[in-house]
């Protein structure tokens, strides 16, 4: 079996004269958590919909576990869990009655079904409202419920649209803990946000999106060092003499700012705050307080498209 | 293209829980309600109006649904009106129902296609009117047999199974009307106005309507006109483009059907060969007679299924 679970090549989508995704290719590699990142109308969900088959491919092509999901979106679709964004359900039916019908549409055998039901609430959380109406469940719940459903369908690849958006920072934290355990429990997972800051701590690698356009791909520290020439933030305080000089000679050390005397802002490419702490020592300093400050998406994200020509009035969503 | 696995996967998962949420739902009960309160004070009138006249009818049972004479309302006036906005209330809000619902990129994210989820809501709400009018049916069937003290001839019992199908018929070309709109039209209560327009549009006006234009297209001959008697041309426009409602349809097969006695115009050449007029039509010859209002009939729901079917195809599915 091959490692690649989704592959896009020159993926392209137009609405008319407008395109909405444009010539996009990017791989996801089997048990990863990928990326899709970008601003509101960024082309995020349109690639999503290419990709199971929901909506016509301009040009193009991709592949799903090898599958075409235009010549056959039932196989694609058969593997592929699917969170849309704003999921919607029965309300005037049960969680489980909800996930009995689609357990039908799936194919689970009537034996099983019960049994997958059970498994996947109580799983996501939600055992104590299975037999209550989705009509009185929360965003969270319902979020969770979905996920339940993709849990149900025992798939290799989950596609989750703006999995967090709209929930609470507890929610989004339990939900990006769910999807965690997906990651753990072998399956892909493609998530889209527009909420950069929110997701990059459980993506492994990133796309971030631009007017249709991927416009940067890769693991976080890889783009900060691209981008931001590091990335990393180390905070030092401390006292002493010729410090500025020791900190930066620190190999991987870009820049040294004195913000205030005893005070040193150090960008780097990585987290060299061992080796500062080294310098420091080594110079015969007294060491105050020594911090770090992981790259930002954002940071990476506004830094990018500040050099890039803007287009207009595009916004980078808070 | 050939498409892989059967478009037909999924269609009883479909089925059956439409129909399970049609049959529980409060307003499938109140349109219930609204028949059978409808049904019974006209079904009671026909039976007493029967009672009080001749007793030789060999005919009875059909005038509990369609009574003789200048009867204002009778059962049948009832169903052809009371069909169609089942029909639309059970069809209008089927697919934009679920998109605004958000449930629809969910449900067409599962391995079946869009054709499963349309088919199978078609033949639920056709189900669900089905079972609807079989009830019908055989109330009026047993409140005859207790009325009346008579059970129904065999004959009379063919023409009455042939005029449930027809009924049947005539709300799937509703149920396929209101559908379609539910997939043109985003927003349940456009689709549900649209249907309902269209459907007191063709009831109330098209009829008067169909007179004068037929008469526009067509003008009466004054040779005709002298004797009395209208001009076959201007007649066969009027007819033809009377014959767009379904509800002309309907009515014209009905009548064949509980009305043997009745001679439509295509019955004149009958008349022609030497059958008496006035003679009850067999049966079979009354189904001749209804065949072209029939067919016509099953082949508007089929149109109209494929054109909603069609549109669905290429729709947008993204919330
Ligand atoms: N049905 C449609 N017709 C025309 N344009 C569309 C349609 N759907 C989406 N678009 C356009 O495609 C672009 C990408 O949209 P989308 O994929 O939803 O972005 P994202 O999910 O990243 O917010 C947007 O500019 C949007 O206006
Ligand atoms: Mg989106």
């Amino acid at each position: 079996m091959s490692d690649t679970v989704i592959e896009a090549r020159d993926l392209t989508k137009r609405y008319g004269r407008a395109t909405a995704v444009d010539g996009i290719s990017f791989d996801i590699a089997r048990g990863e958590i990928f990326g899709l990142l970008g601003p509101n109308g960024a082309g995020k969900t349109t690639t999503i919909l290419m990709m199971l088959g929901l909506t016509e491919i301009t040009s193009g092509t991709v592949r799903v576990l090898g599958h075409d999901p235009v010549r056959e979106p039932l196989q694609v679709k058969r593997m592929v869990g699917y969170l849309p964004d704003t999921v919607g359900f029965y309300d005037h039916m049960t969680a489980v009655d909800n996930l009995r019908y689609t357990a039908g549409l799936i194919g689970i055998p009537v034996a099983d079904r019960a049994a997958r039901i059970t498994s996947a609430l109580d799983r996501v959380g939600l055992s104590d409202a299975a037999r209550k109406h989705v009509g009185n469940f929360s965003r969270g719940m319902r979020q969770r419920l979905g996920l339940a459903e993709i849990l149900m369908k025992d798939v290799s690849v989950a596609i989750l649209d703006e999995p967090t958006s709209g929930l609470d920072p507890q929610a989004t934290n339990e939900l990006l803990e769910m999807i965690r355990w997906l990651k753990r429990e072998g399956v892909a997972v493609l998530l889209s946000s527009h909420l950069l800051e929110r997701v990059q701590s459980v993506c492994d690698r990133v796309a971030l999106f631009h007017s249709g356009k991927i416009a940067l791909i890769g693991t976080v520290p890889e783009l900060a060092k691209q981008v931001l020439g590091g990335g990393y933030h180390v905070e030092v305080e401390a006292d002493g003499t010729g410090l500025a000089e020791k900190l930066a000679a620190v190999p991987g050390v870009r820049n040294v700012e004195a913000t205030a005397p005893g005070h040193f802002r150090l960008l780097a490419e990585g987290d060299v705050r061992p080796q500062a702490a080294a310098a420091v020592v080594g110079a015969g300093g007294q060491l105050r307080r020594l911090s770090v400050e992981n790259p930002s998406l954002d940071a990476i994200y506004s830094r990018y498209f500040e050099s890039q020509p803007r287009s207009e009035g595009e916004m980078h969503a808070a | 293209m050939r498409r892989e696995g059967s478009p037909r996967r999924g269609v009883g998962v479909v089925f059956f829980r439409e129909l399970f949420d049609h049959l529980t739902s409060v307003r499938m009960l109140v349109l219930e309600l609204l028949v059978v309160l409808f049904g019974a004070v006209v079904v009671y009138f026909a039976a007493e109006q029967i009672r009080n006249t001749t007793a030789e009818d060999p005919f009875l049972f059909l005038r509990l649904f369609a009574p003789p004479g200048q009867s204002l309302l009778s059962f049948v006036t009832v169903l052809s009106i009371l069909i169609p906005l089942i029909a639309i209330g059970l069809g209008f809000d089927a697919i934009n129902g679920e998109y605004n619902r958000r449930t629809l990129s969910r449900i067409l994210s599962q391995p079946i296609y869009r054709d499963a989820l349309l088919f199978g809501k078609f033949l639920a709400g056709l189900a669900t009117l089905s079972i609807c009018l079989i009830t019908l049916w055989l109330m009026v069937i047993g409140f005859g047999l207790l009325r009346l003290g008579i059970p129904p001839s065999t004959e009379e019992m063919g023409r009455m199974l042939v005029f449930l199908l027809v009924s049947i018929a005539y709300a799937g070309v509703w149920l396929s009307l209101a559908m379609l709109f539910s997939v043109l039209f985003r927003s349940t209560a456009t689709a549900a106005l649209s249907a309902l327009g269209l459907w007191l549009f063709l009831a109330l006006l098209w009829p008067a309507l169909a007179q004068v234009v037929g008469e526009a297209i067509s003008p009466s001959d004054i040779r005709f006109t002298m004797i009395g008697i209208p001009t076959p041309d201007t007649v066969a426009w009027q007819q033809g483009l009377a014959r767009i409602s379904p509800g002309t349809l309907y009515g014209e097969a009905v009548v064949a059907m509980l009305n043997p006695e009745a001679q439509s115009l295509t019955n004149l050449l009958a008349q022609f060969q030497g059958r008496v007029l006035g003679a009850p039509l067999p049966l079979d010859q009354s189904i001749l007679s209804a065949w072209p209002q029939i067919v016509s009939l099953i082949a508007g729901m089929i149109l109209l299924f494929v054109v909603g079917y069609i549109a669905f195809q290429r729709q947008e599915v993204r919330a």
